[in-house]
């Protein structure tokens, strides 16, 4: 099974996932910054395919990571996910984006049994999830995500960006503190998940905020 | 797929899209004629805000964009794989909103290998007046006029351009500095509290109305702005709009305070034509002064009575030739970027490549991005 996951809800990533390629992984790619989206995921995905000399014909099933992230952002990697789905006529699913981090999490030294995911989702709050680890097992989400303020996390590990961002009000790994979601890790999720026969999730963006937009009140009349 | 375009169908089939506001349009053409353009709009989930929320147009965009492009590609009976190109809206408009199209669009180029165009929203307003079978949509078909003019007015923008050449040689003559006349509509429709969209809702009711009760101000035309055809003030061709809104809320409020009931009807009367008096009083100027015989009247506020009565007279006594494109195609649409694109492919211009960024304050000397 050959995967293309994508992956923009904090940087912009995206992997080729194999069930045949060492760990998974054919190739991946991912930027250090998280403002660039619209312009790198495109010439990224172009050149993973060119360099693993795969065409739109031999992917399998097509991933991306639905969020929690900023908004713009997050909706590059999908609107990109859902085009090449519908041009290539691909099954297209959606993964939590902090599950990838779970993932790594899971296969690290600092590997906990019960632990957070956190990434930054600006205006002073970090997007969140709780996970438990059993031995051999994927990282279960348990609750989550949500948004919300770092001081109000509950009192476990944290790891990822977001916790790196307030390590001074929660238990921050260090050696997690500027991990952020990558496409590698989500399309090895979601292949451990598939090959399980476990359903995941379609590719609605899990925004968690509504839009700032505000109902204007009526007018105050003068007097 | 970046480099110069090698081959150059005589009528390449273009595929449009457009997502720099609250519409997401797919747009199909073969060389000049057009064979669909789909629109999904998202105006009805701004109503209660009286105005475009820009992450609401966003999120719509995101939905809307695959079943668009499904439904546009069945409408004009084609595959992708017939398609020689693909064009996008770059910029200028809602930095959000344009992030979906252009991902959309590179996702497309990449899923097909086709090369794609990078676009001037703006300039593509300009680009329906090139697609025939529309009778006064311009002069004869896949041919602009001389000297051709294009008076924009929407609630994102409100421009005068002129244009030499549509492929890569246009000037910003003159533009709002501050509101939309649009967005002015839909400003003072909320004042008046006439919902929205404010455009229709004041037209309608302008009819009723004494224009000449009230006297609104008209922005940007005081001789220090305008100065002289020789001597030209900072100011000559540009709108602005926000002290007019100002003007209206202070006379409802002194109706008010007076304890009478606003004549809604009058204000609405007497708004439009200040609006309307200014756009087609400055874009005439700009026409005569630069030579301009033909306009074309672009964005969803062409479709104004009013607007269109107005400036349609003035261009009549300047000697000028007002073009009026159907209204489905004045307002934002993919044909509109479709029929860019196709201009450009037929004068020999390269694609844009997959690299490019959007640009939400993209100038029009920019017709489209160079690789
Ligand atoms: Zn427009």
């Amino acid at each position: 099974m050959l995967i293309l996951a994508i992956d923009t809800s904090a940087v912009a990533s995206a992997a080729l996932i194999s069930d045949v390629a060492m760990e998974g992984v054919v190739d991946s790619f991912s930027t250090e910054d998280t403002r660039s989206h619209a312009e790198v995921l495109a010439p990224g995905i172009e050149k993973l395919l060119a360099g693993a000399g795969v065409t739109g014909a031999d992917i399998d099933v097509i991933v991306t990571g639905v969020g929690p992230g900023p908004f713009t952002g997050l909706r590059s990697g999908i609107a990109t996910a859902r085009t090449l789905a519908f041009v290539w006529n691909k099954p297209l699913y959606g993964l939590m984006s902090l599950d990838a981090i779970a993932l790594e999490v899971a296969e690290s030294t600092a590997a906990v049994s019960e632990f957070l995911v956190a990434t930054d989702a600006r205006r002073k709050e970090v997007y969140w999830a709780r996970y438990v680890l059993e031995e051999g097992q994927l990282p279960q989400l348990i609750d989550g995500p949500h948004v919300g303020f770092a001081s109000d996390l509950p009192d476990l590990p944290v790891f990822g960006a977001g916790a790196g961002l307030y390590a001074d009000v929660l238990r921050a790994d260090e050696d997690f503190a500027e991990t952020q979601p990558d496409a590698a890790s989500l399309g090895q999720v979601a292949l451990a998940r598939l090959t399980a026969g476990q359903e995941l999730l379609d590719s609605t963006p899990l925004y968690l905020r509504e839009s700032d937009a505000q109902v204007p009140g009526p007018r105050k009349r003068a007097l | 797929m970046s480099g110069p375009y090698p081959e150059q169908p005589k009528q390449p089939l273009v595929l449009g899209i457009e997502s720099s506001c609250d519409e997401t349009g797919v747009g199909i053409v073969r060389g000049t004629t057009l064979l669909t353009n789909t629109v999904s709009s998202s105006m009805d989930e701004h109503v209660r805000f009286g105005g475009v929320i820009p992450e609401i147009a966003s999120r719509a965009h995101l939905d809307a964009f695959v079943p668009t492009l499904q439904e546009a590609l069945h409408e004009a009976g084609v595959t992708l794989e017939d398609v020689d190109a693909i064009a996008v809206t770059s910029g200028p408009g809602l930095a959000g909103a344009l992030m979906v199209g252009v991902c959309a669009a590179k996702a497309l180029a990449v899923a097909t290998g086709k090369p794609l165009y990078a676009i001037n929203h703006l300039v593509a307003h300009v680009g329906v007046g090139l697609l025939d079978s529309k009778p006064d949509a311009g002069a004869a078909a896949g041919q602009l006029p001389q000297n051709l003019g294009a008076l924009l007015v929407s609630g994102g923008h409100t421009e005068i351009l002129r244009i030499r050449s549509i492929t890569d040689d246009v000037e910003l003559l003159g533009s709002t500095i501050d509101d939309a006349a649009g967005e002015a509509y839909d400003k003072v429709a909320r004042i008046l509290g006439l919902g929205y969209p404010g455009g229709p809702a004041i037209d309608k009711l302008a009819r009723q109305g004494n224009p000449k009760s009230i006297r609104f101000p008209r922005g940007l035309t005081q001789p220090k702005y305008m100065g002289t055809a020789e001597e030209k003030g900072p100011h000559r061709y540009d709108w602005s709009f926000s002290g007019l809104k100002t003007a209206v809320a202070r006379c409802v409020e002194q109706f008010e305070a007076r304890g009478e009931e606003a004549p809604v009807a009058d204000i609405a009367a007497a708004f439009q034509e200040a609006v309307v008096d200014v756009i087609s009083s400055k874009a005439v100027l700009a026409c005569k002064e630069h030579g301009i015989t033909d306009v074309l009247l672009g964005g969803g506020v062409a479709a104004n009575s009013r607007l269109r009565e107005l400036t349609g007279q003035r261009c009549v006594s300047a000697g000028i030739k007002l073009h009026v494109p159907p209204l489905d195609l004045c307002t934002d649409n993919g044909a509109m970027v479709a029929a860019l694109g196709a201009q450009l492919i037929m004068a020999g211009i390269g694609p844009s490549g997959i690299a490019f960024a959007p640009d939400s304050s993209m100038p029009v000397t920019t017709v489209s991005v160079a690789a």
